[in-house]
């Protein structure tokens, strides 16, 4: 493609600045509020610069509210179900794909229809259940009910279907197992649709809000969005600086990661949600 | 990770036809483990709700007595059923045109942009990163907040954003167009990347405008993507909760509440899990319908196009 400044894209250019302007605003507006001492923050008429600019809002609200501990929550439970997502969805995509046992068909239309069933209308029996299991307050009980997602099963399903198994055959003559063959041929030829799995699943589980907050009533098992939610809503409520402070040490995480890995990340969001198809 | 590898172990090496039998045989230990999740934590919830909502049971799973489809009468007849039930639609419908419009705009734009495409698509997608409870947070506090807030003082308006009956289902679309269209501006980007370049030149040889290639090439080779996007915002939209529970909590009155939050209201604010998952049950009816007209549709348009 020849880059060539034309009137053409100088018009194309100032629309996307000022649309970009647009869209930014409301999180800058955020931010700066975030770095004002707190008398200044509900100033009329607006002014985006304080009389100084403080972290003060930063250091209380890591001081006392469980930001931290929160954080740490979040990380563990995203990485944990993206893993056993991955792995079981999988395991059990490479079952459907390549071998053939009794009632394999019919299995595979039970999972299949589960995509259709939205996690959203389960919430009153899975807590229940929880309960039951005693997983309520639990790492536990945040992660497993995310892991089942046939949707998953489906793309990796698709995809080792396109793979020529040729490859395999051969390990196989050679003496390989089948786990052998799995874990060392095809999970490695599978590296970006694996990647593009994970990179949603862990999008998905990061933001997640509706299930880890009916499953944790106690601020030390929460996830960064419910205690974001349930506690700063309460203990800042008014305190608006220390509460865009939180809001945007909550939000940054995944934004630093996304600029880190755009190529990676849009891919992987793009493939996988297009995947439906 | 300790059973894969004790199971690798115990296959015996063995010749060709044998092992091909195993193979075949020993398929269902590598569905087990997705399996027994996806039974616990999907189906056996689905099967359990569906039995719940023929039952009087409690939260505490307690109080389970047989009352037949008397939750199912409770919540035709119920007006706040109704209520939120509508919201939800009237959500689905306002948010997924601008949602679907906004974000193939904002994809052509960003395609035919020859500089800092990253700095664009940083712009637009990097809010749909957000948490819910981030978004909600800074919109409630900050955006809409009608005295001092960012919108109102950038207008010169005193619109109660929030707070006015008529005006907050209308705030609610207005935040999750700014959250999530960069989703669908990544799926109509990727799909612009797509399109053949040869089918351009051709046409640039033919003398088209870029009118012309937009209206003839681009935007007939977008249909399939934009089924696939409606269908995905639809569903999407009919699931809403996060944003406006946390920005309005169903308020003012009943006018933003969606059928979500008053499954949640009457199951753990009124602890009456049959009554609730009744409540689910219909709109989990809705949500396969509206699944199996769009399957239809599409499949007469797939076959119309070719």
């Amino acid at each position: 493609m020849t880059k060539r400044f034309t009137i053409g894209q100088a018009v194309l250019l100032v629309i996307a600045a000022v649309l970009a302007v647009i869209w930014l605003l409301p999180f800058a507006w955020g931010v700066a509020t975030s770095l004002k001492p707190e008398g200044e923050t509900t100033k009329v008429p607006l002014e985006w610069i304080g009389s100084e600019i403080t972290f003060e809002a930063y250091s209380l609200v890591l001081g006392t509210g469980g930001l931290v501990k929160w954080a740490v929550n979040s990380t563990v439970t995203a990485v944990i179900t993206t893993f056993l997502t991955v792995m079981t969805s999988a395991m059990a995509a490479y079952g459907f794909a390549r071998t053939s046992f009794r009632g394999q068909r019919v299995l595979f239309a039970l999972i299949l229809a589960g995509i259709m069933v939205p996690p959203h209308v389960l919430i009153a029996p899975l807590f229940v259940e929880a309960v039951a299991l005693g997983l309520v307050d639990t790492w536990w009980g945040i992660i497993l009910p995310q892991v089942a997602a046939p949707a998953m099963v489906y793309i990796l399903y698709k995809f080792f279907q396109g793979l020529p198994p040729e490859l395999e055959q051969a390990a196989f003559v050679d003496g390989a197992g089948r786990w052998r063959v799995f874990f060392t041929i095809v999970l490695p030829l599978s590296r970006p649709v694996l990647a593009a799995v994970s990179i949603f699943t862990f999008i998905t589980t990061w933001n997640n809000f509706l299930w880890p907050f009916l499953v944790s009533t106690d601020p030390n098992t929460m996830t960064l969005p419910v205690g974001l939610a349930n506690v700063i809503q309460g203990t800042f409520g008014v305190r608006y600086a220390q509460t865009m402070a939180a809001v945007v040490l909550a939000g940054l995480p995944l934004l630093v990661v996304f600029v880190l890995f755009q190529r990676q990340i849009i891919r992987g969001v793009a493939h996988t949600g297009l995947a439906g198809e | 990770m300790t059973t894969t590898v004790a199971a690798s172990t115990a296959v015996e090496p063995a010749e060709r036809a044998t092992v091909r039998r195993s193979w075949t045989q020993h398929g269902l230990l590598f569905i087990a483990p997705f399996l027994a999740i996806y039974v616990m934590f999907l189906l056996w919830p689905l099967v359990y709700g569906l039995w719940a909502s023929f039952t009087s049971v409690n939260i505490a799973g307690t109080n389970a007595e047989f009352i037949g489809f008397a939750n199912y009468a409770e919540a035709l007849s119920d007006p706040r059923m109704w209520t939120s039930l509508w919201n939800t639609v009237l959500f689905t419908v306002l948010s997924t045109i601008p949602l679907v419009l906004l974000g193939l705009t904002l994809a052509l734009l960003v395609h035919n942009l020859k500089f800092m495409r990253w700095l664009w698509r940083l712009s637009f997608f990097s809010s749909f990163l957000l948490p819910s409870a981030v978004v909600a947070l800074l919109w409630r506090q900050m955006i809409y907040q009608p005295d001092f807030g960012l919108l109102n003082q950038l207008l010169g308006t005193d619109i109660l954003w929030l707070g006015d009956p008529g005006m907050a289902m209308w705030s609610v679309v207005l935040t999750t167009v700014w959250w999530t269209v960069g989703f669908n501006f990544l799926l109509y980007l990727a799909a612009l990347q797509s399109i053949p370049e040869h089918l351009y030149e051709a046409a640039a040889i033919d003398g088209a405008t870029a009118w012309h290639k937009l209206r003839y090439i681009t935007l007939p080779m977008l249909r399939r993507t934009t089924g696939l996007i409606v269908v995905l915002q639809i569903l999407a939209s009919l699931k809403v909760f996060d944003q406006i529970y946390l920005m309005t909590g169903g308020g003012p009155g009943d006018s933003t509440r969606p059928i979500i939050e008053y499954a949640y209201d009457v199951g753990f604010t009124g602890y009456r899990i049959g009554y609730a998952s009744a409540v689910s049950y219909i709109f989990f009816i809705l949500i396969v319908v509206v699944s199996l007209v769009q399957l239809r549709l599409f499949r007469k348009r797939a076959e119309g196009v070719s």
